[in-house]
């Protein structure tokens, strides 16, 4: 089979395959989002039939402010705590993981092999739930907004100086070496020379990690239980009850805590990419 | 490049002797800066790993609580409740992380292929990823209905009679298997991505030129070279699977009876129920079964890599 004749192949299949795909994807991929959008908007009696059908009315702001107002604003409360918890455990997690993986990266030591093995560890181990709870009692932090920011920093931190302590590599000693000539001690080489250079992989990890932090349910569900402090993920059992499932009130409240990832996914695509596939290739 | 490598360190060990040797030591890399980290880090995640040890032994109300030997672990061993949960752990791993290999790979050549819509295609399959797992499994638990859910709907239009996905104990695990390869196919896939587009052109038109078809070189160049975004999948999707909770809960929360719960389903159910003892048992069989199984894993895939 000669060059020529595989070039000319191509075309027809081309199409066909990329036909076969485009409607696939539809129907594996598209259609639940629709059949969610569509169900949000229909009126309870309807929603209960589960059937992929148009609306006969639509009610998208009667289901908004059904859904805002259920339980006494809970779902506003949820939000506004999803977005303090968010905010600052990935903040936390950007600067102490910023720091840990600076020096891990820069510094000889013969600690280096053990703190590996730890940032390993906290990637692998599934963190013992009790226990926690009770270190998290002791120090009364168990219940508390604070308490459940700490937990988040702390299993997200092995994720977090892996990237970091890739990026610094990247970063030339020599610049260090300028900064301390010039009189640089080290908290001001750090959070005045390299955190800035740090910028694009300090993107990446706030993305990947708010996304993350603000799709967790595990952690809350433990560590934070309680209708007042509820993170939006809690909110989802509100409309599911074991008699009457209000499915439009549901799907809406899915629609609305889908809405900041897919913010995300629109403007930091490519960062969310590289986070997600670092690493990947070297194994 | 490694012996420049070797002779940057070599100095570097040089200035630090010298460093030590002179009587003002000058460090820019403080130790000081691991601390706020190595404190969060043992305090909530090394002290409870490390006292969860100890409190599976034990009958515990957090308050006080009484040393009881092995007890917890034999009665997760004999009640079929807790045995199958520990089976059904592996089972959903294994599924989900194989499922996730090939299709995650099928994607991916698909997806560098010079296809119409790519960019299209390549976010359509991401999208699920970053969406709340608990709402996949309501959105799934719902289109899963056996009697009026959209799947047995489609299923009825062209003559297959559905099965119950989540209301028949031989279906639920699966079924749910088979939404977290929905919702997690895509990182799969994009790390797969990765791996191809590192692949040199050069190796595939060489091998065109030398008459290879598509499946040649599929199973000759692209197969071989993927091996560590392999191993990336893999081991991230074991882990993940090993350690599944929240989908399990939001489609089934172990149902029917048990039939699909996971470890750590039990050791919520144990929690909620005040055995903290039975349930940090739980933690730590989990423990144990995802470093029994990850770290040969991923110390085997990575040897034969060397041998390549």
């Amino acid at each position: 089979m000669s060059t020529a004749e595989l070039v000319n192949h191509r075309p027809g299949r081309k199409w066909a395959l990329s036909v076969v795909a485009i409607l696939a994807s539809i129907v594996v991929f598209i259609i639940p989002f629709v059949f969610m959008l569509l169900t949000a908007v229909k009126d309870r009696q309807q929603a209960a039939d589960l059937d992929f059908s148009w609306p006969h009315q639509f009610q998208f702001v009667q289901n908004f402010v059904d859904v805002v107002k259920a339980r006494d604003y809970m779902l506003v409360i949820a939000f506004i705590n999803s977005t303090i918890l968010t905010v600052v455990s990935v903040a936390g997690m950007v600067v102490l993981a910023a720091m840990a993986g600076f020096v891990l990266q820069r510094r000889a030591s013969k600690w280096n092999g053990f703190i590996n093995f730890l940032v390993l560890s906290g990637l692998i181990i599934p963190p013992a739930v009790v226990p926690t709870i009770w270190v998290l009692q002791k120090l009364g932090l168990f219940r508390t907004m604070p308490g459940l920011i700490m937990i988040e920093i702390a299993f997200g931190l092995s994720f977090c100086i892996l990237l970091f302590r890739a990026f610094v590599s990247t970063i030339p000693r020599e610049l260090d070496e300028a900064a301390i000539i010039d009189g640089a001690g080290p908290l001001r080489l750090f959070f005045g020379v390299i955190f800035p250079l740090l910028r694009s992989v300090i993107i990446t990890v706030v993305v990947v990690q708010s996304v993350n932090v603000f799709n967790d349910f595990v952690n809350p569900l433990y560590f934070l239980p309680g209708d007042k402090n509820a993170t939006v993920q809690l909110t989802l059992y509100n409309f599911s009850g074991q008699f009457s499932t209000q499915y439009n009130l549901l799907f809406m409240d899915i629609l609305l805590i889908t809405i900041p990832p897919l913010i995300m996914f629109l403007f930091f695509n490519r960062q969310i990419v590289a986070g997600l596939t670092s690493g990947a290739i070297k194994g | 490049m490694r012996s420049v490598a070797v002779s940057i360190s070599q100095e570097h060990s040089k200035t630090a002797t010298v460093a030590k040797t002179g009587s003002k030591v000058y460090r820019p890399y403080s130790f000081w800066f691991y601390l706020p980290t190595a404190v969060i880090y043992a305090v909530l995640f090394l002290i409870p790993t490390f006292a969860s040890f100890y409190y599976s032994l034990t009958r515990w109300s957090l308050f006080e609580s009484k040393f009881i030997g092995l007890d917890n672990f034999k009665l997760f061993f004999q009640e079929p409740a807790l045995v199958k949960g520990f089976t059904n752990t592996l089972v959903f791993a294994v599924v989900t992380s194989g499922s996730k290999v090939v299709l995650g790979l099928l994607l991916a050549v698909l997806l560098t292929s010079q296809i119409i819509g790519r960019g299209y295609l390549r976010s359509v399959v991401f999208f699920p990823v970053l969406v709340s797992t608990v709402g996949v499994g309501l959105l799934f638990q719902v289109m899963m209905n056996p009697e009026r859910g959209i799947i047995n709907g489609a299923l009825g239009v062209i003559g297959v009679d559905g099965p119950g996905w989540l209301t028949d104990p031989k279906w639920a695990l699966l079924s749910i298997a088979l939404v977290d390869v929905w919702k997690g196919v895509g990182l799969a896939t994009l790390i797969y991505i990765a791996g191809i587009v590192s692949i040199p052109r050069e190796y595939m038109e060489a091998a065109r030129v030398d008459g290879a078809g598509a499946w040649e070189s599929f199973r000759r160049i692209v197969l071989p070279l993927c091996k560590p975004a392999t191993v990336t999948v893999i081991i991230l999707s074991l882990i993940g699977g090993l350690r599944s909770f929240e989908l399990i809960w939001a489609m089934t929360r172990g149902g029917p009876g048990f039939t699909s719960d996971v470890i750590s389903s039990v050791i919520y159910k144990q929690y909620q129920a005040g055995f903290y003892g039975l349930s940090t048992a739980g933690n730590v069989i989990l423990f144990v079964v995802v470093t029994a199984i990850v770290l040969p894993l991923n110390w085997f895939l990575n040897r034969k890599e060397v041998d390549m």
